[in-house]
């Protein structure tokens, strides 16, 4: 569908038959006024701030306000994550986020036998309201925003962080940061679940229930697809899973009885920034408009913060490799590049030794440096939407849309996300397009520079960062010596309440709350609640 | 000749499957009979399962750090059931200070993230032969 006449001759012969995305999407030679012919720029495009906000939410884009420049860290016990964020305040950041370690995002306590080895690695442990006063010891909770990446235990996180703030004099109506919140993409991708679909979908609609009461400027939920991504997805199926989850989560909260622009505007996005350099911003692009138009037409939402999808993108880690590390700070910086030309509203870039391990500090250093030498360097921030108007960005964005509303409806047949994924349709099809990039990978059809191309025998080894056992060791002090100093009566009588609560309909947050208060650890309030729920198990999909 | 029997194991509470799944895949497609666990599997679970299925190969997936609990634990176990002849191969994120600990208690091959599933193959093909001739 192009203007563009085909070459005469066959004297310039093309490096391949057919040219793709690396999401196997097909791709012309070139772009043309007749592939955007279809485009309505004020009704379709529109300038930026303007609905459907293809352009970006903000009209002054950049030239306004940056992106949030938001690094995730954890690791260790919580005394020495409090310290990095300590040196990350001081060094003038005004946001945390939080990466947790496996034991609590699965809410398992550190003795239980399936935390073995796994205290502290992937991020910092937080068993009980002890390590999260630890956490932010110091750290005034009034005064900065927290985001915290967790899910199936998210409203233990989250009434944790909520005593802090109280125990601090800070006023919950004034406290802002993000839990993530998003249980359905680990049903689809990441596999961090605990309870079943149902119940855990109660707990979030109880969480948008109690913080449009109790902490207003909360982002309840930030609906992910860079998990997905990272399974293996294509980039559409990134796009069309995550907005069909934020449909999903947002009839759920109708159905509890919500008004939906008491609750939408506080929903947040996270996108994966992968390799794939214009597809990544139609993405985006396409992203902004899919929402905007599902809250105003599907759900007849009447507030413009309803519609404004914000998101938080972070560079592929799964693109990343463990030969030639260095490498990785080429991928990283074009995928931060894409995302800003795509209008993210916060971005974390990943550590040339993410393939490895967790970052060093010179190597989290590096990633921050990429994007302020984007920012400030590169000119790209001083324009809004530098690339609107390109026939080959808008004919991808207008795909990529389609293309999305073409899975919502297949999804809509099937009764809904919750119902597709008990069905394990997004998983199978996540599986699918995985084992098709890498067949393309192994048969050379893709080339991944260091791996499959250009290959280096004897490469010297980097430094890494190398966490040991100590960390473990700590935390099962503290959970041995927590466990004798508070009042065991008072922590049964807060279990049996919430195992109660989530036996009727209540809201769970306040008994989930004074189980926090009463020291009760993460591995005992999900126990309760594993008690009454039962666990889910997936069948797998290979 | 008998088909190699493959069982791919994803210990620990990481829930990252994709490595798993692939391998799973390019496994079978590579004429190996191939039993994925799943996730979040003991020591205990995955060794009763490489006993039950009458497994050649066991393949771990870890990405989160646990390896330096979970493969001396696995080989402990795999010994006291005389699975020692099965050849144990761990994919995933593994720091290379880490992987002559493992060579050494027995653990035959560590592919680290970017390895051809080719070399993966033909590394089971060769290793895994003395086993299945038995």
């Amino acid at each position: 569908m192009t203007t563009v006449a085909e070459p005469a001759s066959k004297a310039l012969p093309e490096r391949a038959e057919s040219f793709t995305t690396i999401s196997g999407r097909r791709i012309e030679r070139v772009y043309a006024p007749d592939d955007v012919a279809g485009l309505d720029y004020s009704r379709d495009v529109a300038d930026p701030g303007r609905f459907p906000y293809v352009r970006g939410i903000h009209e002054t884009g950049y030239r306004g306000k940056l992106w949030t420049m938001r690094q995730f860290a954890g690791f260790g016990t919580p005394e020495e994550t409090n310290g990095r964020y300590k040196t990350l305040l001081g060094a003038g950041g005004t946001g945390l986020s939080v990466a947790f370690d496996l034991p609590t995002l699965m809410g398992r306590d550190p003795d239980h036998v399936l935390s073995l080895g796994e205290v502290g690695k992937c991020g910092v442990n937080v068993t009980s309201l002890a390590d999260m006063e630890t956490l932010f010891d110091g750290i005034a909770l009034g005064d900065i925003t927290t985001s915290m990446t967790i899910n199936s235990p998210a409203a233990m996180i989250f009434a944790m962080y909520l005593v802090v703030a109280e125990k601090q004099g800070a006023d919950w109506k004034k406290l802002s940061g993000t839990i993530q919140n998003d249980i359905l993409k680990e049903f689809i991708a990441q596999k961090e679940y605990i309870f079943p679909p149902r119940p855990s979908m109660r707990i979030i609609t109880d969480i948008f229930g109690f913080c449009s009461r109790e902490a207003p400027k909360w982002n309840t939920i930030s609906v992910s697809g860079y998990h997905i991504r990272e399974a293996g997805s294509t980039a559409l199926q990134e796009l069309a899973f995550t907005l069909r989850d934020g449909v999903e989560y947002v009839q759920w909260g109708v159905d509890a009885g919500l008004d939906v622009d008491d609750f939408v505007p506080r929903i947040s996005f996270f996108f994966n920034a992968h390799s794939d350099f214009f597809e990544e911003i139609a993405k985006y692009r396409a992203a902004r408009s899919i929402w905007a138009h599902v809250m105003r037409d599907r759900f007849g939402a009447k507030s413009d913060r309803s519609w404004k999808l914000r998101f938080h993108s972070q560079t592929a880690g799964v693109s990343l490799t463990a030969q030639q590390p260095y490498n990785n700070v080429v991928r990283t910086a074009l995928q931060a590049l894409s995302a800003v030309l795509g209008g993210t509203n916060s971005l974390h870039t990943n550590s040339l030794d993410e393939a490895l391990a967790l970052p060093t500090a010179e190597a989290a250093t590096l990633a921050l440096r990429t994007q302020q030498i984007i920012a400030h360097e590169s000119g790209v921030a001083n324009v809004v939407d530098p690339l609107g108007g390109s026939y080959f960005v808008e004919s991808l964005t207008k795909d990529m849309e389609d293309g999305a509303f073409a899975y919502f409806d297949t999804i809509d047949k099937m009764g809904g996300m919750v119902a597709a994924i008990e069905r394990g349709f997004p998983q199978k099809e996540i599986a699918e397009a995985s084992y098709r990039f890498q067949q393309a990978v192994e048969q050379k059809e893709k080339t991944i520079v260091g791996v499959n191309a250009y290959v280096q025998e004897d490469e010297p080894p980097i430094e890494i960062l190398y966490i040991d056992e100590r960390a473990s060791e700590k935390q099962l002090a503290k959970l041995e010596r927590l466990k004798k100093t508070r009042k065991t009566d008072q922590v049964h009588r807060t279990l049996d309440r919430l195992r109660s609560a989530a036996r009727a309909s209540e809201n769970l947050m306040p008994p989930i709350l004074d189980a926090v208060r009463a020291y009760a650890t993460i591995g005992e309030m999900c126990d309760a609640l594993r008690e009454v729920w039962g666990e889910y198990e997936e069948v797998p999909v290979i | 000749m008998k088909k190699l029997r493959v069982v791919i194991a994803k210990p620990g509470l990481d829930g990252h499957d994709r490595g798993a799944k692939v391998i799973a895949r390019a496994l079978r497609d590579a004429g190996m009979e191939v039993i994925y666990t799943g996730l979040r599997q003991t020591p205990e679970q995955i060794v009763s399962a490489a006993l039950q299925e009458d497994a050649d190969v066991i393949g771990l997936s870890i990405l989160s750090g646990a390896h330096n609990h979970i493969a001396p634990r696995l080989m402990e176990l795999m010994k006291e059931k005389s699975l020692d002849d099965v050849l144990v191969v761990i994919g995933g994120i593994i720091p290379d200070v880490d992987i002559p600990k493992l060579k050494a208690i027995g653990v035959k091959g560590v592919f680290l993230p970017g390895t051809p599933m080719q070399e993966i193959i033909d590394f089971i093909n060769v290793n895994a032969r003395e086993r299945s001739v038995r």
